[in-house]
């Protein structure tokens, strides 16, 4: 048996030289697997999962890349773990969508000591040296909000409404960039139109059970004031729709009579069912669909290529009201999709 | 008369759950002079009245009927919750994440695996609630043979589902959200009638434990082991099985408040499902008057406990307190409730009270 074992060793060993032998000889690193480490954040949205799926069948080739995937389920902690053990495993990028803003120094200063680039997507990271990472891909959430609000300011010029505009806000998660970007494009916008008065401002935390309740209370201590919501994703808009309806309010584009108009963001499927009968107003796009431009940028890096610090996903913006079919922001156009069911059924997610 | 009055006040005086119905009455004050600051109806915070929904049924709607609506799932916890502080002189810090757990098992048999949105139910309605409920059993029976039989300190013993139930979960689930878009499902966080639906199992599930406390033996029986095991046992009762019993009830009472929050917006969302939920369950105990070294227990302030934590949150809602700022004085108003429950405070305001009424009686005579 002892034997037995040692002649499977050295076989194994000798089998391990000749490998390494010919790789050598051949020098042909496309055969090699690119391994690419990607942390995301979670599975808490329909977005989220569009976007792990995107991400996903992208480095799905198996001949070519090695992804290693890792759910981070919200916490920070679990996403800085999931950096060391890339580096532990010695891959070749790190791939990170990252919960905060803030508190990445140190996970990324070693992920740069081991030689790995890492290119963050979707949310950004704020650290005091922005070499610390390759490259960053994702979405212009305060073009988003201004999109948004541009849209509002146009479509109630169309429609001749000069009264009160009374909005109660509700916010994602304090200090994620979607957050951050939506809420800073609002208060911008509520600072330059008179007649829009921010009522009150509350953390719906991005989740369908907060947005329910935020909405019930502001619902309450606004009373028929209250006209406009601003939601900052889906779920929190289907707990207000649920809020809204529950209170007996209506949900529309008459806010001179009554009716409350919600304004969400994300487009997901749901989102955009509600947004088809006409309960949300206006959805603006926040695409999840940024995994093939992340096998681009991996693929770029492979060719010793320097990336641009950043790249923007291109998004839509989705109304069944005609009176607004384009926003001009910042010297550009931008084009609200008029929708109908074929278009949520070409949408990928 | 004066007698009479004065014994009256010595039975509140000595009514357990005073401090913790005080606590209670002094945050709903807090509504009733921010309205009064602002002009408004004194009572507006206690107004209830019938609304009229959008789909045409007819609704309590009021911020008290939020309280208690919002308040279930914790009140739930709660019941089992105190049962094992009373018996282990431990908290079960698992609860959140059977709660996710059993949701999540619950969402995945009524969709079938791996499928993430679904109208039409996969197996009927009460396999999937019975489900809920089994999941949440089997969780507290692992937590209680660890406590019970391994003698494992019960933080550590739940530790290990209080980090695991929520992932396992997931993974039930595919890592995704599981949405069940039936109204059916949804009944539970919804309406019966004009009553939320969780008030209406928060009342049951309180209701059973009272009875079943009242009718048998069994609260005295965790009150004995609680307070010393060793001597129960010896007394004639098997003080294992009980401690097990509890963690069981405790466990169970999750699978309820599980399938209650996910019903509420009919999906199986397990990173949010019972997040931080058992520190309000424990809060809330500590709240009611209990001492969490075990021993004695008072249901009745457990579930006053739970309320008044909700009351906080939405009185700071009421009072427009931003929710970043929310938690700081959530703190304050919580330190403030359990200080004035502290044995060292209690006995100085007594000392107090017994000095004033020596030196009555000595000015008297």
């Amino acid at each position: 048996m002892k034997r037995f074992l040692i002649l499977v060793v050295t076989a194994v060993l000798l089998c391990g030289c000749s490998d390494s032998k010919e790789a050598g000889k051949d020098k042909a690193p496309e055969k090699e697997l690119i391994t690419v480490g990607f942390s995301q954040v979670g599975s808490e949205s329909d977005w989220r999962m569009a976007s792990t799926t995107s991400v996903r069948s992208a480095f799905e080739d198996g001949d070519k890349y090695n992804l290693i995937y890792d759910d981070a389920q919200q916490k920070q902690e679990n996403q800085i773990k999931a950096i060391r053990k890339f580096i532990d495993q010695d891959v070749d990028y790190i791939l990170l969508d990252p919960i905060t803003e803030s508190g990445w120094d140190s996970a990324l200063q070693e992920a740069r000591d081991s030689g790995i680039p890492v290119i963050v997507c979707d949310r950004r990271v704020a650290v005091a040296d922005n070499d610390l990472y390759t490259a960053w891909i994702g979405s212009d959430f305060e073009l988003e909000g201004k999109r948004a609000c541009e849209w509002l300011k146009r479509f109630f010029e169309a429609q001749g409404y000069t009264e009160a505009v009374n909005i109660v806000h509700i916010q994602g998660t304090l200090g994620a960039s979607a957050q951050i970007g939506r809420s800073a494009a609002l208060e911008a916008a509520v600072r330059e139109n008179p007649t829009w008065r921010l009522l009150d401002q509350q953390t719906g935390e991005f989740t369908q059970a907060r947005g329910r309740e935020v909405m019930e209370d502001m619902l309450k201590h606004f009373g028929d004031r209250l006209n406009l919501v601003f939601c900052e994703n889906d779920n929190e808009a289907y707990g207000a729709i649920e809020a809204i309806r529950a209170a007996g309010r209506k949900t529309g584009t008459d806010i001179g009579n009554g009716e409350i108009m919600i304004v969400s963001f994300d487009s997901t499927r749901k989102g955009l069912e509600y947004t088809l009968d006409g309960t949300i107003a206006l959805n603006t796009e926040c695409s999840p669909l940024y995994g093939p431009r992340l096998t681009e940028l991996v693929d770029a890096l492979e060719r010793g290529e320097k990336l641009s610090k950043e790249t923007f996903v291109e998004e839509g913006q989705f109304s069944i009201y005609p009176e607004v079919s384009s926003t001009f922001i910042d010297g550009k156009n931008y084009e609200v999709m008029h929708l109908t069911q074929e278009v949520i059924d070409e949408r990928a997610y | 008369m004066s007698t009479d009055s004065s014994s009256l006040w010595n039975k509140i005086k000595s009514w357990p759950l005073l401090l913790p119905v005080v606590a209670l009455i002094l945050v709903m004050a807090l509504n009733i002079l921010h309205d009064v600051a602002v002009g408004a109806n004194p009572l507006s915070f206690f107004t209830i009245t019938l609304n009229q929904t959008t789909s045409g049924g007819t609704i309590l709607y009021g911020r008290i009927i939020d309280i208690l609506n919002r308040g279930s799932e914790v009140a739930i916890l709660a019941l089992g919750m105190t049962l094992v502080v009373s018996s282990s002189a431990g908290t079960d810090i698992s609860v959140g994440s059977v709660m996710s757990l059993s949701a999540s098992f619950c969402c995945m048999l009524l969709a079938g695996f791996g499928v993430t949105s679904t109208n039409e139910l996969r197996v009927p309605l009460i396999v999937g609630v019975l489900a809920a409920f089994a999941m949440g059993t089997l969780c507290g029976c692992f937590n209680g043979t660890l406590v019970a039989y391994f003698g494992i300190q019960p933080m550590v013993a739940t530790l290990i589902l209080f980090s695991a139930a929520r992932a396992i979960g997931l993974l039930v689930c595919n890592n995704m959200i599981v949405y069940i878009r039936n109204a059916t499902f949804g009944a539970f966080g919804a309406f019966t009638g004009p009553l939320p639906t969780p008030i209406i199992i928060a009342a049951i599930c309180i209701a059973i434990v009272a009875v079943v406390l009242r009718k048998t033996s069994l609260g005295m029986y965790i009150q004995s082991v609680g307070i010393n095991s060793k001597a129960s046992r010896i007394a004639g009762l098997n003080s294992k099985r009980i401690i097990f019993l509890t963690y069981v009830i405790c466990g169970f009472f999750a699978g309820v408040a599980g399938l209650v929050n996910s019903s509420r917006i009919t999906s199986a969302d397990s990173n949010n499902i019972g997040l931080y939920y058992e520190m309000d369950a424990i809060l809330a105990v500590a709240l009611g008057g209990n001492s969490l070294g075990g021993g004695k227990f008072n249901l009745a302030g457990s579930i006053i406990g739970a309320y008044t934590i909700q009351a906080i949150t939405t009185t700071l809602y009421a009072l427009g307190v931003s929710t970043d700022q929310a938690p700081v004085y959530k703190a304050i108003i919580v330190v403030i409730i359990v200080a004035i429950q502290a044995p060292p405070v209690r006995a100085f305001f007594r000392k107090r009270a017994n000095a004033k009424a020596f030196g009555k009686e000595a000015a008297k005579a």
